[in-house]
């Protein structure tokens, strides 16, 4: 069963159209990729699936029910979670804070609102922490975390907050290239241990190869071509894309 | 260890507090007000400190509660027309319908506060910024000019309180403790909010509201929540405040946008804002401060606080808890945990 | 000192105002009297706003205390006329004083905050409109005062309509004024280098532009406009030392309304504002006119953010 369907998804900004007739599918449980040169739609196709702005035509559908209309917390309720490029965490906030308030709020209701925390909260906030490798950080503010650790802490949270869907966008990019072996590795295990659905937007050729299953490429906003990661790497048209020509 | 420390601080502190208006029987009533300006501080702080959003609004709903209560006291025990003659008057009211008609006053005053903080929110809470913190400003002076048209509550020359029943040297000590208590609850109940998934919540929404709503927070839900609880205490407050100053003026007593409106958002961030002590220490100094320039600027202490708004935002914008937490953070428990995360897994 | 409540039975807003609506109805020129009024009252919204337009536009700084430098400037037009100088002096002088003040400020405060979030240059300027009130409240006094142009009355329509003959002079000299600084911004050297900055402060300083110059530079500019304004409102109307915050709300709806840097889009909204302010005022009474203004503001504010949240956005 497909978790997540784009159909005919159109997005046009004044008069540049950003994502034209799009159609992608996400099944339950695998990794998808999404890659394209800059500019070719991945953030809008990203934004317009979790209602940051509105599809000029065309439909999402997340686990069967029609999610276009929606606004961001309720779909963010529903269990489809996204990171964003420009990684957003709450500086001022500690990073165990950061991940206690993280935790999901599908069924949550006034009474919750002015509880204490669990301590399962904490004990799993500590346990993703440490999954991330940022345990010994943990009462810093995360404000004064690097820039990787804190894509690592954003990733953390998405995790604290039991996503069934979680669209990540580029979560190797401003990362020590030492390090994104073990990320990859994180990714993987999101997937398989927590049984995670994952659509990844990344610019990195090798990490994508390595981790999708099966990848859409866009171009100019346009569906270019999708197939398992060794077609679509040996597509003309993806090379084309790539290096310019058109 | 610790615990019991900050247990003896409280209690000391709070001895102190019962003990003061007979220490300095002068100031009785400066020390009063001194209450009233620290829940001022803390109820504009879970607004503009702990939640991010500015507000120049939340005096419209002391005023509220002041004209509330007066209008409930009036209602009581007067016919509405024959009020005007008998105010003057020291026995007008017996001293049990006074406080009778002040506290049901002030619950009334408080109870419609949150009710129209609630109305007010729907619209304005969606508000980010900037927009938020003009937006709640043209809300505090359109509902003193409201309020100076409506004859019904005294049009623009004000409204009386009634006069306080007994002699006036208990008047300061009644206030006080009317005032201490409201200021103390405001502190004991925001403590508890902010130990809470709210207290995590409303500072998420400070730090970004849009990965909080992408994190599927109910952020319109927490941030009514906590514009509620500031209208609350501060419609209650209003209605004792009113009968301490006596007199009601709609544009310099009640809706007092550039006194009092102004001062909340000072003190809280003299003292440093988001922080549970910060506006209870700015709101000390900064009404220390103001008594001085009344007492030795006479003429020109309103001039002197302009200057000091100034002088505190643009010198010292971080406060004093600030000033603190940068020098000393590990005081604030922001420290690298040495444990390891295989120490951790031995522990548990 | 103490004034007790005066309460009349019976007597709400709401009877007077429906009356005042029917008298719209059975005698139309009082409508077209109000209109004009407002018509020629708007232009100097507009003027004012256009100054806060660009000093949020280039500075990203909301000027509280704008409307201050409206009632500076009127106070100055008329310590002007007091002196014995001829009125007609009033305007150009009001834009030097408040130049020079304008950047007093800017060197003083106003460079602190600029690189600051909003809310401390809000607060900032907040803390300057209340210094200025009440250092203008101690020289000046809280009277209400108006200057004498000595111009008259143009009477039209059978003498039901009266059109002040100075409110007409204000309105042309804005509309006049206004041109001449859109000009100057347009054609000028140090026009061209504030635009740009507005557009990119940084690649700005990278080309060489001294960037912090031109802050000061429009934000007393900015200034000395308002206090153009103030000279031609104490002629049409009158100043006092707390009137200032209301032209500071104004010029704020009138730039959310109009957008940063449209100017024909400021005058239409800031003479749409007078006619509609003017209209308000005669229907729910005069003492209505401000909780007018200040609601409408909240109204506004509101109303737009609604319209945007349909687009899943926010005002921000």
């Amino acid at each position: 069963m497909s978790m997540l369907q784009v159909s005919n998804a159109s997005k046009s900004f004044g008069g540049v159209l950003a994502n034209r007739d799009i159609s992608i599918e996400v099944p339950e449980g695998k990794i998808i990729g999404l890659i394209g040169p800059n500019g070719s739609g991945k953030t809008t196709l990203f934004n317009s699936i979790v209602g940051y702005h509105p599809l000029d035509s065309g439909s999402v559908r997340f686990q069967g029910s029609e999610i276009s209309k929606m606004i961001v917390p309720q779909i963010a309720r529903l269990g489809l979670l996204r990171t964003f490029q420009q990684t957003r965490i709450y500086g001022k906030m500690t990073c165990v804070q950061n991940m206690q308030i993280s935790i999901p709020h599908r069924n949550t209701n006034i009474g919750h609102m002015f509880a204490k925390l669990p301590p399962e909260v904490m004990e799993k906030a500590d346990h993703l922490l440490d999954f991330v490798g940022l345990f010994s950080k943990r009462k810093l503010l995360a404000g004064d975390l690097s820039f990787g650790q804190q894509k690592l802490l954003e990733f953390a949270m998405a995790l604290m907050n039991d996503p069934k869907l979680l669209l990540l966008d580029e979560p190797t990019a401003g990362i020590n290239p030492t390090l994104i072996n073990g990320l990859i590795d994180r990714l993987k295990r999101a997937n398989a241990d927590f049984g995670i659905t994952l659509l990844v937007i990344e610019h990195n050729m090798r990490v994508i190869m390595n981790l999708a299953e099966h990848i859409y490429c866009l171009a100019h906003g346009e569906l270019l071509a999708e197939g398992n990661p060794e077609s679509v790497q040996n597509d003309q048209r993806v090379i084309d894309a790539y290096l310019g020509a058109h | 260890m610790t615990r019991n420390r900050k247990y003896v601080f409280y209690g000391l502190i709070f001895v102190l507090a019962l003990a003061a208006p007979f220490l300095a029987p002068d100031y009785q009533t400066q020390l009063a007000f001194l209450w009233l300006m620290i829940l001022f501080a803390l109820t504009w702080d879970i607004m503009g400190g702990q939640m991010g959003y500015n507000s120049f609004g939340n005096v419209v709903f002391f005023g509220i509660g002041m004209y509330t209560t007066a209008v409930t006291q009036r209602n009581l025990y007067f016919e509405v027309e024959q009020y005007v003659s008998v105010s003057g008057l020291v026995d007008a009211v017996t001293p049990s319908q006074y406080v009778t008609g002040m506290f049901l006053g002030m619950g009334a005053g408080a109870i419609l506060a949150v009710f129209i903080a609630f109305i007010l929110g729907i619209g304005i809470l969606g508000l980010r910024g900037h927009y938020f913190a003009i937006c709640t400003l043209g809300l505090t002076i359109a509902a003193g000019e409201t309020a100076g048209g409506i004859d019904y509550i005294g049009g623009g020359s004000g409204m009386v309180a009634p006069v306080f029943p007994l002699a006036l040297g208990e008047k300061g000590i009644f206030f006080y403790y009317v005032l201490m208590t409201l200021a103390v609850m405001t502190f004991v109940v925001f403590q508890r909010l902010y130990s809470s998934q709210f207290g995590l919540a409303i500072n998420a929404i400070r730090d970004d509201e849009d990965k909080a709503e992408a994190m599927g927070l109910h952020t319109t839900r927490y941030k009514a929540v906590a514009w509620c609880a500031s209208a609350f205490f501060l419609g209650a407050a209003g209605g004792a405040t009113g009968n301490l100053v006596g007199f009601i003026d709609p544009l310099d007593v009640a809706f007092a946008g550039s006194t009092f409106g102004v001062w909340m958002v000072l003190m809280a961030i003299l003292g440093g804002k988001g922080t549970m002590w910060g506006p209870v220490i700015g709101a000390a100094v900064f009404h220390i401060t103001q008594e001085l320039f009344w007492t030795y600027l006479f003429g020109w202490q309103r001039v002197a606080l302009g200057a000091l708004i100034v002088i505190i935002v643009v010198f010292f914008p971080k406060g004093i808890m600030g000033f603190l937490h940068h020098h000393w953070p590990q005081l604030f428990g922001q420290t690298v945990d040495e444990a390891s995360s295989s120490e951790r897994e031995g522990k548990a | 000192m103490k004034v007790p409540p005066r309460f009349v039975p019976g007597r709400g807003p709401f009877p007077t105002m429906i009356d005042n609506f029917l008298i719209l109805f059975d005698a139309p020129v009082f409508a077209v009297q109000l209109l004009i009024d407002g018509l020629l009252v708007g232009a100097l919204f507009a003027l004012v706003a256009y100054g806060m337009a660009l000093v949020w536009g280039v500075m990203n700084i909301i000027n509280i205390a704008q409307g201050e430098f409206v009632i500076m400037g009127g106070y100055v037009a008329l310590t002007v006329a007091n002196v014995g100088i001829p009125i007609v002096f009033g305007l150009p002088l009001a834009f030097i004083v408040l130049f020079f003040a304008g950047w007093l400020v800017f060197r003083i405060v106003i460079c602190r905050v600029v690189d600051q979030d909003l809310f401390t240059s809000i607060l900032a300027t907040f803390g300057i409109s209340i210094l200025l009130q009440q250092l203008m409240n101690q020289i000046f006094t809280a009277d209400v005062r108006t200057l004498e142009s000595g111009l008259g009355m143009w009477f039209v329509l059978d003498n039901m309509v009266t059109i002040s003959q100075i409110k007409v002079v204000t309105f042309v000299v804005a509309l006049a004024f206004g041109a001449a600084i859109i000009m100057f911004m347009k054609t000028s050297r140090l026009g061209q280098s504030i635009r740009a900055t507005a557009q990119n402060a940084r690649a700005a300083r990278i080309m060489g532009i001294n960037t912090d110059r031109v802050y000061a530079f429009t934000y007393a500019l900015n200034a000395a406009i308002c206090g153009a304004a103030g000279a031609l409102v104490v002629m049409t109307w009158l100043v006092h030392p707390f009137g200032g915050l209301a032209y500071t709300v104004r010029s704020f709806m009138i730039v959310v309304i109009a957008g940063l840097g449209n100017f024909p889009a400021v005058v239409a909204a800031g003479i749409g504002l007078g006619a509609l302010e003017n209209y308000a005022g005669f229907m729910l009474g005069t003492e209505f006119q401000m909780a007018f203004i200040f609601g409408l503001l909240v109204a506004i504010l509101v109303w737009r953010n609604f319209r945007l949240k349909k687009q899943r956005m926010v005002l921000k």
